[in-house]
């Protein structure tokens, strides 16, 4: 099995000219495999967490100011979200159902796709920066603190009770790391490998880079695609298995209960701010948290 | 370019003598099985070292794959029938003379001798960078050499190019969907019988392939109904060696007139595509008008709309409008009439 495909150029240099289509398999393999065992784990193995008794005690005490509804995603994160998912959907079935054998006429659907993504990624990167909590997305010394807790308290270990989470669990925050890379990555290349077909933006010119650096750009680009057959199919396991659908449900409606923002989340690390709310309808008052 | 040798690799030789057993042994060796007709096109690839199957199955010992038999109200052509053999068919010469008119004009007579009607509509691009082993689009690739600034493109496409702009280079294969014939194409599931016209495949489908074959798959008879039998047929192919060269583009009409008017028409370009292009779009333009010089503008005009041409076959969008309105009045320059 390669990883890459070689090829031999006019001018007799090795280029890497994609990656081996087998990969695909791999991913996907990998991907029903990860969430076969994780399915198991959980059912059979995993116990109840324990969460630090300054979280209890916490949410204990702030639980009379917490309102019924607690807005976690707002319309404009909501948007973005399907936008992207739809478009990462058709980029996927666009770019791999060619390879394995269902044949239809995929460039133009693909590139339309990329640039639909492209432009909600830009906008969800203004988004984020300035409108949202841009950091409550990625990784901090807290989480790591309890991330190293909770393993060694799943081995058996001592070690002090985990923390509540903050807005987005760990594995979340790693997730989404994940994906900005494979994303950019994708988004990069194939804004790039637009100038080798016709569009409507773009004068075709294949001698923009030399073959090497198209091979690779190549290459990447199958990586970050192959690499979002096993994310995308691991994020929609997540989103689906029961203990998680209060957040798909929140990524659709905007906000999450008081009994689950209280259970999950540590109103320290996500703390409630004040009104305006723009989460979904709701008959009670909904605080943008 | 690639350098040709005297000796091709070896490879391991079956030459059953059923479909059946073709089948099987395609089943059984995959993709390292290459499917062998009258070899003009296998031979190239072999020679050059560019393709080096670990089997070939010849298919020349399948007797039920020869010969032209009446059926029906129309015709069945085995795929192994050579190129000669179907253009010296009384019958295929008496009602369908478009077809004969087309093979003659492939290659040479020790070619069509030896070449089949089955390879000749199977037969691969002709493109010379993909010819010459260059990882391009078609090969598996990621670039169409021929279509840069500088590629060699005055054989290549201006319709339908989708990153590759290879041309099918087949002189049967629009006469065939003029006449509205059917590939039989047996597979490991069973027979399957698709129009002509849906058996070839342009880049934007299939960037690797010419037709809808897939490996295991095999064509073996062309059905050609009578619905055309009779017809005014028109077939031209422009090339720039009269005695033995492919088409820089060719053109097959079938045409049945009330009057003077059109009353039918299927009309087919190659040679501008990876793909033989039936003009639907000037059929139905021309329809019930009369046969004329007026009407061949038209649809000359027309035939054209949305060409590419790339930096060197610009003479091609002239040169297919001209041929087109020839196969609409129907005179001059065709090899048939």
């Amino acid at each position: 099995m390669n990883l890459i495909e070689w090829a031999q150029n006019p001018w007799g240099q090795q280029i890497p000219i994609h990656i081996g289509w087998n990969l695909l398999w791999v991913s996907a393999i990998g991907a029903l495999l990860f969430l076969i065992g994780h399915a198991i784990y959980v059912r059979y193995w995993a116990k109840a967490v324990t969460v630090h008794s300054d979280s209890r005690a916490a949410t204990t005490g702030r639980a009379l100011q917490v309102p019924e509804r607690v807005a976690r995603h707002s319309l404009g994160s909501r948007l973005f979200h399907l936008i992207m998912a739809i478009a990462m959907l058709a980029l996927l079935v666009t770019a791999f159902l060619p390879k394995v054998g269902v044949r239809f006429a995929w460039v133009t659907y693909h590139w339309i796709a990329g640039i639909v993504l492209t432009i909600s990624v830009i906008y969800h990167i203004f988004h984020a920066s300035f409108w949202l909590d841009f950091w409550s997305i990625w990784p901090d010394k807290e989480d790591v603190e309890d991330a190293s807790r909770r393993f060694k308290r799943a081995l058996g270990q001592s070690a002090p009770p985990p923390r509540k989470f903050a807005k987005y669990p760990l594995e979340n925050k790693l997730y989404h790391l994940v994906v900005m890379l494979a994303g950019l990555t994708a988004i990069g290349t194939g804004l790039f490998m637009m100038k080798r077909v016709q569009t409507p933006f773009f004068t075709r010119n294949p001698y923009l880079f030399g073959d090497m650096t198209w091979g690779w750009m190549y290459v990447l680009h199958g990586l970050a695609g192959i690499g979002f057959v096993a994310l995308v199919t691991v994020h929609i396991y997540f989103a689906i298995r029961p203990e998680k659908l209060f957040l798909t449900k929140a990524m659709i409606f905007g906000w999450i209960t008081r009994e689950q923002y209280l259970e999950h989340h540590d109103p320290a690390r996500w703390p409630i701010k004040e009104p305006p709310s723009e989460a979904g309808p709701s008959k009670s008052k909904t605080v943008p948290a | 370019m690639a350098v040709i040798h005297d000796v091709i690799p070896a490879f391991e030789l079956f030459q059953p003598t059923t479909v059946d057993d073709a089948l099987a042994l395609q089943s059984r060796h995959g993709a390292k099985a290459w499917v062998l007709a009258g070899g003009l096109d296998s031979f190239d690839w072999f020679k050059d070292r560019i393709k080096r199957p670990e089997v070939v199955i010849d298919l020349s010992q399948i007797k039920e794959l020869r010969g032209i038999r009446a059926v029906g109200d129309g015709l069945e052509i085995g795929a192994m029938t050579t190129l000669t053999e179907v253009v010296r068919h009384p019958m295929v010469r008496e009602k369908y003379s478009i077809l004969p008119n087309a093979a003659e004009a492939a290659a040479s007579p020790q070619i069509r001798n030896q070449g089949t009607i089955g390879g000749n509509v199977s037969q691969d691009a002709r493109c010379w960078y993909y010819r010459g082993g260059w990882p391009c689009y078609r090969a598996g690739g990621n670039i169409c050499y021929a279509d840069t600034p500088t590629g060699l493109n005055r054989e290549h496409a201006i319709l339908d190019a989708d990153r590759c702009v290879a041309v099918n280079p087949s002189d049967t294969a629009p006469a065939l969907i003029a006449l509205d014939a059917k590939m039989v194409i047996r597979t490991p599931k069973g027979e399957r019988v698709v129009n002509a016209e849906d058996y070839f495949i342009g880049p934007a489908i299939d960037i690797t392939r010419m037709t809808i074959l897939q490996p295991g798959d095999l064509l073996t008879t062309i059905r050609i109904p009578s619905t055309w039998a009779g017809s005014q047929f028109y077939f031209e192919k422009a090339r720039d060696r009269s005695v033995w060269d492919f088409a820089l583009v060719n053109v097959a009409a079938a045409v049945v007139t009330s009057g003077n008017a059109i009353e039918r028409i299927r009309l087919v370009v190659n040679g501008v595509a990876a793909h033989p292009v039936r003009l639907t779009a000037v059929e139905a333009a021309v329809q019930g008008k009369p046969r004329n010089a007026e009407t061949a503008e038209l649809a000359g005009q027309l035939a054209v709309r949305g060409a590419q041409p790339l930096q060197y076959n610009g003479y091609k969008v002239p040169l297919m409008r001209n041929l087109v309105k020839r196969a609409i009045r129907g005179v001059a320059g065709g090899e048939a009439a």
